[in-house]
């Protein structure tokens, strides 16, 4: 095996606990985490900066990851071509759990719609393709802050987040927890958060680099999604699998 | 009846699919298999027969498998098929005694030039409905008859077959010969009006009647499947745009679906009496159900749709792949003004000019590739709507939705622009398999799993809707340049080129 580069693996390493927390971090938490002398965090960070992978935030002087690697990460699927691949398992599940179902991607910190398929009724929808959601009070836009820290820190950082109805999370504390819950156990959801009445679950999807590119879910009312003010648990499982099925089509390695 | 499910093959031009859905039309299992595609010469495309019945029969037994559904549980299957691919095989052993000669081949183009002179292009349009042209079987069979040593005298006495891939299928399956009335349709040897082989048309094609499966219904079983679904009735055989109809449930006159996909056809019902078109659609089997009336269609294809969509990635390279073609297109608002007609080998249905080539219209140097992005896919909505006029023109019943599928559907930026131009709200179904679907459908109401029409049009449910919203007077504009654009593709060729 060839001699490998330390200074890239140190990079790495960095990027890593950069996009591991939904924080920003100094040269010395960075320096501390990594058992190095805080002169070579610094030398690496500035390059890292230079390249535009981390940014410096103005008031802190703290590190976050930067713009460059959000677009290689959260971007790089074409959100009709996530459209295409997925048209089939967002129908199966659409007839699966008698909801509408959406596909969302991260735009600007908020969740871009990108596929509708109208709950399976035939009663007279609007197609929602196109349209922006905001990203802490939907199951997707939890879904996908919670595969994307930095995101969800720049959220955090604007301070209160919009109350769309009393159940909206606003406390930023509050969503970091709730975040943490959803990167756990692999899905999110939102009750009566953006809608009185409504309620919604939702699942990343990931490519075969395992980047997520995107989360599916469905919504409906509150007294269909949930038992007792619990989401029924069959539900949940047609979301984690179609959100499963969707990422292996795009190659991803079935976990 | 007993059996919770109904099977459905999908046998393409590309590949063998079985499905299995459930009482509420729900896929509940699927399986696909690839053939292969022979070129023994330019023009020529063929397949082998019994590499396709091998891997149907290996797509039915991986369907079952794959949802532990055994053969007692599945009470019908259904046939949906590519259309006018011609099989001919020897009646005592079953062997094809040649390749299929698929739709596509042109290797009939003398035969045809041959019939629509000597016959008469008229009179078979008459009797068929149909243009003398190469996609239709009965010049194959005759090219067949004429180069294969032996085989017609062995036609004549009843000992070679002939089927479209329907009846190859339902022969393996249970050694009855039989075809239905759609795909006859397609042979130009049935009548359109009796319902069956026309002896005018056999004597001018010379074609033996001998070797001539049964014309049945749609929707009817034929006999009990040998191998992984031994015992099952086979209860339908549907070409598959027809397929595509029931499964669309487009039952009554007036209501129409449209394919999208690297071509596009559209069939709109127009109820039991076949209407003759004076705009150069086909006239054509909707389906027959059983010893119900038939349903006759126009049909209005068109050559090129998603293959532009294709053209633009491959020839021009300015997407990486299809679906990026509507990301383009975003960029702008509009086409610029800027139209494409894509007759890159003439113009079809309903202008028929084979001496038009395609163009690109309106140019400026304001346009970008966006405006051509939004200019490709505009052209598959004109397209559309010239074959949607002719029909209008032909019959007197009016579209009040149009039911689409196929792959162009997931371009919401066409659908919407589609509804636009047709000013009619364009639908996709929840289950984008139609074709499959109407198989089972036809199926399933052979032998009482479905009981009725009602219950299907219950099962079919939106997925997707696009509402007209488009200026009137903007649409008229662009219709009008649109017109102006073909007419500056007609007339492109010299005797010379
Ligand atoms: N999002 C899209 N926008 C426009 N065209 C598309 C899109 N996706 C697929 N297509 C086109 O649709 C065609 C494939 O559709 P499909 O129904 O799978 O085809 P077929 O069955 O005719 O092979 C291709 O020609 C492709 O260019």
């Amino acid at each position: 095996m060839p001699g490998r580069i330390q200074s890239i693996e140190r990079a790495a390493a960095i990027l890593r606990l950069l996009s591991g927390r939904a924080r920003r971090l100094g040269v010395a938490e960075l320096a501390g985490e990594l058992e190095l002398p805080k002169g070579t965090v610094h030398g690496i960070l500035r390059t890292l900066q230079v390249v535009g992978y981390v940014e410096q935030d103005q008031e802190s002087g703290k590190y976050q990851l930067g713009p460059a690697l959000l677009h290689m990460g959260s971007s790089y699927l074409d959100g009709n071509e996530l459209r295409k691949r997925a048209l089939n398992w967002a129908d199966s599940l659409a007839t699966q759990s008698g909801e509408s179902v959406r596909i969302g991607t991260l735009h600007e910190n908020q969740v871009l719609i990108v596929h509708h398929v109208f709950r399976p009724d035939n009663t007279r929808q609007a197609l929602e393709v196109g349209a922006l959601m905001p990203a802490h009070a939907t199951a997707l836009g939890k879904a996908l802050l919670a595969r994307h820290s930095y995101v969800a820190a720049e959220l955090a950082g604007r301070g209160r987040l919009v109350a769309y109805t009393p159940e909206t999370v606003t406390d930023v504390y509050r969503l970091r927890q709730e975040l943490e819950e959803v990167s756990r156990r692999g899905w999110a959801s939102e009750v009566g958060e953006l809608v009185p009445g409504r309620a919604s679950i939702a699942a990343p999807v990931e490519d075969g680099r395992r980047l997520t590119v995107g989360a599916i879910g469905i919504t409906g009312s509150i007294d269909r999604l949930c038992d007792d003010g619990r989401l029924h648990i069959e539900l949940v499982e047609y979301v984690t699998g179609a959100a499963r099925a969707v990422s292996r089509e795009l190659g991803a390695i079935p976990w | 009846m007993s059996g919770r499910y109904v099977a459905a093959i999908d046998q393409g031009t590309a590949s063998s699919r079985c499905f299995v859905f459930d009482e509420r039309a729900r896929i509940v299992s699927v399986a696909q298999q690839e053939h292969r595609q022979h070129f023994p010469r330019p023009g020529w495309v063929e397949h082998d027969p019994q590499e396709i019945w091998t891997n149907v029969q290996s797509v039915v037994e991986a369907a079952l498998e794959r949802v532990e559904v055994s053969a007692r549980e599945v009470c019908a299957l259904g046939i949906a098929n590519q259309r006018e691919t011609t099989v001919l095989w020897d009646r005592r052993s079953g062997a094809p005694v040649h390749n299929a000669i698929t739709w596509q081949d042109v290797r009939t183009d003398r035969i045809c030039r041959e019939i629509a002179r000597g016959y008469g292009e008229d009179r078979v349009r008459e009797r068929t409905g149909l243009p003398v042209s190469t996609y239709f079987s009965g010049p194959k069979i005759r090219w067949l008859l004429d180069h294969i040593p032996g085989v017609r005298e062995r036609a004549e006495a009843g000992e070679v077959l002939f089927g479209t891939i329907d009846s190859w299928l339902v022969w393996n399956l249970c050694r009855r010969h039989v075809t239905d009335v759609t795909n006859a349709s397609r042979t130009l040897l049935m009548n359109l009006h009796t319902l069956d082989w026309d002896p005018e048309l056999l004597a001018a094609m010379d074609v033996p009647a001998a070797m001539l499966p049964e014309i049945r219904a749609s929707s009817e079983a034929y006999g009990e499947a040998a191998g992984p679904l031994a015992g099952v009735p086979v209860a339908s055989a549907l070409g598959d745009q027809h397929a595509a109809l029931v499964g669309q449930t487009c039952f009554s006159p007036g209501e129409a679906k449209c394919t999208f996909g690297t071509g596009s056809f559209l069939l709109f019902n127009t109820g039991a009496r076949p209407v003759a078109s004076g705009h150069g659609l086909l006239t054509t089997l909707g389906y027959r159900l059983g010893t119900e009336a038939p349903a006759y269609a126009l049909e209005g294809s068109i050559a090129i749709t998603g293959a532009l969509v294709q053209w633009f990635r491959d020839n021009l390279g300015l997407i990486g792949s299809a679906p990026e073609i509507e990301t383009l297109a975003r960029s702008v608002q509009d086409s610029g003004g800027c139209y494409f007609v894509p007759a890159f080998s003439g113009l079809f249905a309903p202008h028929w000019r084979s001496d038009a080539r395609g163009v690109i219209t309106g140019l400026t140097s304001y346009i970008t590739k966006g405006h051509l992005a939004r200019a490709v896919l505009e052209a598959t909505a004109w397209q559309t709507r010239d074959v949607l006029e002719a029909v209008n023109s032909d019959d007197g019943h009016r579209l009040a939705e149009l039911r689409v599928d196929g792959g162009m559907t997931a371009n919401h930026l066409l659908m919407q622009f589609l509804a636009d131009v047709l000013d009619v709200p364009v639908t996709r179904p929840i289950v984008a398999e139609t074709v499959s679907l109407g198989a089972a459908y036809a199926a399933g109401l052979a032998v009482g799993f479905w009981p009725d029409l009602d219950s299907l049009k219950h099962n079919w449910r939106k997925a997707a809707e696009w509402l007209p919203n488009m200026d009137p007077r903007e649409r008229e504009r662009g219709h009008r340049k649109w017109k102006k654009a073909v007419a500056r593709a007609v007339d492109w060729l010299d005797d010379d080129d």
